[in-house]
């Protein structure tokens, strides 16, 4: 990782010269430091991970990054809930984060603020939607308590009859403070929080956050912890794409997908338990390596259910293939073309369905991966049936990584120690999790955590699904919408 | 049509059966008690008021087969307005209080409500700060709790048998 800072003029300019050699923004996030407050940028570049400094220097305004990188107009917008950071001469002036919860004046992620403070009720922000106007265009509002099981979130949508014209979503609702949280917490414990930030991604969160405090520590990773973090987050890529190909066929009316494939998601958490101590494996990544070493019988095992279940998997892709009324559902519905799905920055799963070979796991040099081969799944149609095909190649390429870790396992350590820098200290974490890179940026003060902003690859999402919905109609909203998956909890922090 | 009808087949039924009493004993044992207590069918409104979403992939889990609990007439509907019980997950984030008070304003009385997890329970690691309310008692009266980071389905179901335990 590279942490460079530049100047405010560069700021945009040096976004662009990155954005035209095919540079991606990661992550944008700001810190309070003894000099004063810094805007950070990550960005992925074809030489690895750069961090892009810019000190604000007693300034509470900074250039705008969205014109270059669409996904940041959101992250600019929180920095103005989180640290009273805003973009110079602002179009959108709406909070994004705090729906009244705190006053404006308030910046939780101030040093000066504990973040325990309570404040009487604010009132609830009125929130102005865009409005689209129009001979029959009507609004629907959905949310923040869905109907399903599912998180909070508010959908606005403008329609004419069924068909939706445009869709806005209003997000924030679980936020929980949990980047202030982590500086309440030490170094060693704070994996736990970090795995707790979208459950469905602990491993691959909790293994970003303690990338990054490794890379401040300078520790290097046993080979045998990487491969068994490598088998947690197969395991969870497993898992969650079961579930999503499960709860697809039932929005689109085979309830018989949704038995089956839960079936089988429930034999591989219970698994998962016995071998990992815990259905999701939460807290199985730990500061320096993974909690618990995997026996060679259970090493066995591991090997001969991912067989059988990719056998499973291929009869039951063959039944929803063959499935005309089911196709005809999935086909063309909620479709991001590949155009657009790079102007909006889309990564991970919904990138490699409209066409994008984005994947950590392939492009970056990280262990175990760099001697596993990954071979990427991706898709050119950026429709829902793109994104299933996706979710059934990767599931099949999981199991054979699973078999190839199980194989070979490096001997040694599953664990080492970690001694928490004293001083001042940086790292950075970049994991490639079932719906994309997960980042984690950590800096270290006093053997105390300072700041960590951790970011979910939701950010970059969100914004593609009001996009894919369009022209659609409302009812297929739930299925499109399933089928990106999106974290609200990893999102709202 | 063919090809489903033969997985259906050979997947046969994996609910865990009544005279399995050795083997999994509970999930049928819980089913059978609920059942018995309440003599009919009980409405279930979700509401997440802040959790991670670890939760809510445990509590989906209770509709797989192996739990199978809309098999035994215990549903999760659609609106509070059809619930006999609200389940609540998360710690309650600012943000999602008032929603929250509403949703429970809005299930008709005699009304239920479980807290599901530890952060339902106690505030779990994210407590109380200028974003969290902490547990969900802190803002609506709450009638049982379900400890567990997430608490695993056959815990969910314990919550629910003794939540009926209470309405007899």
């Amino acid at each position: 990782m590279k942490r460079e800072r530049l100047r405010r003029e560069a700021w945009v300019t040096h976004a662009r010269a990155l954005a035209a050699r095919g540079g991606r923004l990661v992550a944008l996030w700001g810190t309070e430091r003894a000099e004063g407050r810094v805007l950070c940028a990550a960005y992925a570049t074809p030489e690895g991970l750069q961090w892009a400094e810019l000190p604000l220097a007693g300034e509470a305004t900074f250039p705008d990054l969205a014109p270059v990188f669409h996904f940041a107009g959101r992250m600019q917008r929180a920095l103005g809930d989180l640290l009273g950071l805003t973009v110079e001469n602002a179009a959108d002036r709406r909070p994004w984060l705090n729906h009244g919860a705190w006053p404006a004046a308030y910046q939780p992620l101030a040093r000066a603020a504990s973040g325990r403070e309570a404040f009487a009720d604010c009132g609830v922000i009125d929130y102005p939607f865009v409005r689209v106007e129009g001979d029959g265009v009507h609004e629907i509002p959905v949310g923040p308590v869905h109907a399903g099981i599912i998180e909070p979130g508010h959908f606005r949508f403008s329609i004419v009859g069924e068909k939706v014209l445009r869709l806005e979503a209003r997000l924030g609702y679980v936020h929980k403070g949990i980047e202030k949280r982590f500086t309440q917490l030490a170094p060693l414990e704070a994996h736990r929080l970090a795995g707790r930030i979208s459950g469905d991604s602990t491993v691959a969160h909790a293994w970003a956050y303690c990338m990054a405090l490794e890379d401040a520590a300078g520790v290097e990773l046993p080979p045998r912890a990487a491969w068994l973090r490598g088998l947690m987050l197969e395991r969870e890529r497993v898992a969650n794409h079961l579930g999503d190909l499960g709860a697809l066929a039932n929005d689109a009316g085979l309830a018989f997908g949704l038995t089956q494939f839960s079936r089988l998601r429930e034999d591989w958490q219970r698994a998962s338990r016995e071998i990992f101590g815990h259905r999701f494996m939460m807290d199985g990544v730990v500061p320096g390596g993974a909690a618990a070493d995997v026996a060679p019988p259970m090493l066995e095992r591991m090997r001969a259910d991912g067989e059988r279940l990719a056998k499973e998997v291929k009869s039951l892709r063959a039944i929803l293939d063959g499935h005309a009324g089911l196709q005809d559902r999935f086909l063309s519905a909620g479709r991001l073309r590949p155009e657009l799905a790079a102007r909006l920055g889309v990564t991970g799963l919904a990138a490699r369905a409209s066409g994008h070979a984005i994947d950590l796991r392939c492009d970056q040099a990280w262990a175990p991966y760099e001697s596993l081969e990954v071979r990427m799944a991706t898709q050119r149609n950026g429709d829902v049936a793109a994104r299933v095909s996706v979710r059934f190649d990767e599931t099949l390429e999981s199991l054979r990584l699973i078999g190839e870790i199980c194989d070979k396992p490096p001997r040694g350590e599953h664990r080492v120690e970690l001694q928490v820098p004293a001083g001042e200290a940086y790292g950075a974490g970049w994991v490639e999790g079932w719906r994309g890179e997960v980042f984690c940026a950590l800096e270290l003060e006093g053997g105390a955590i300072r700041r960590c902003h951790a970011h979910d690859p939701s950010w970059q999402n969100w914004p593609a699904l009001e996009h894919a919905v369009m022209d659609n109609i409302v009812p297929d909203f739930p299925l499109i919408n399933k089928s990106f998956n999106l974290s609200y909890s990893g999102h709202d922090l | 049509m063919q090809r489903i009808v033969w997985k259906i087949l050979r997947t046969g039924i994996l609910t865990e059966p009544v005279y399995n009493l050795d083997k999994l004993p509970e999930v049928a044992r819980i089913h059978h008690e609920i059942l018995h207590i309440l003599g009919r069918a009980l409405c279930i409104r979700q509401v997440d008021a802040g959790s991670c979403n670890g939760c809510e992939l445990e509590i989906h889990a209770l509709n797989n087969p192996y739990y199978n609990l809309e098999g035994y007439g215990i549903k999760f509907v659609a609106s509070p307005r059809h619930a006999d019980l609200l389940m609540v997950t998360g710690p309650v984030s600012h943000n999602m209080e008032v929603a929250l008070k509403r949703t429970y304003e809005a299930t008709p009385d005699p009304k239920l409500v479980l807290a599901v997890g530890d952060c339902g329970c106690d505030g779990g690691i994210f407590g109380e700060s200028y974003a969290s309310c902490g547990r969900v008692a802190n803002v609506i009266p709450v009638d049982f709790a379900v400890p567990g980071c997430p608490p695993p389905p056959i815990d969910i179901l314990r919550g629910v048998l003794g939540l009926a335990r209470r309405m007899k």
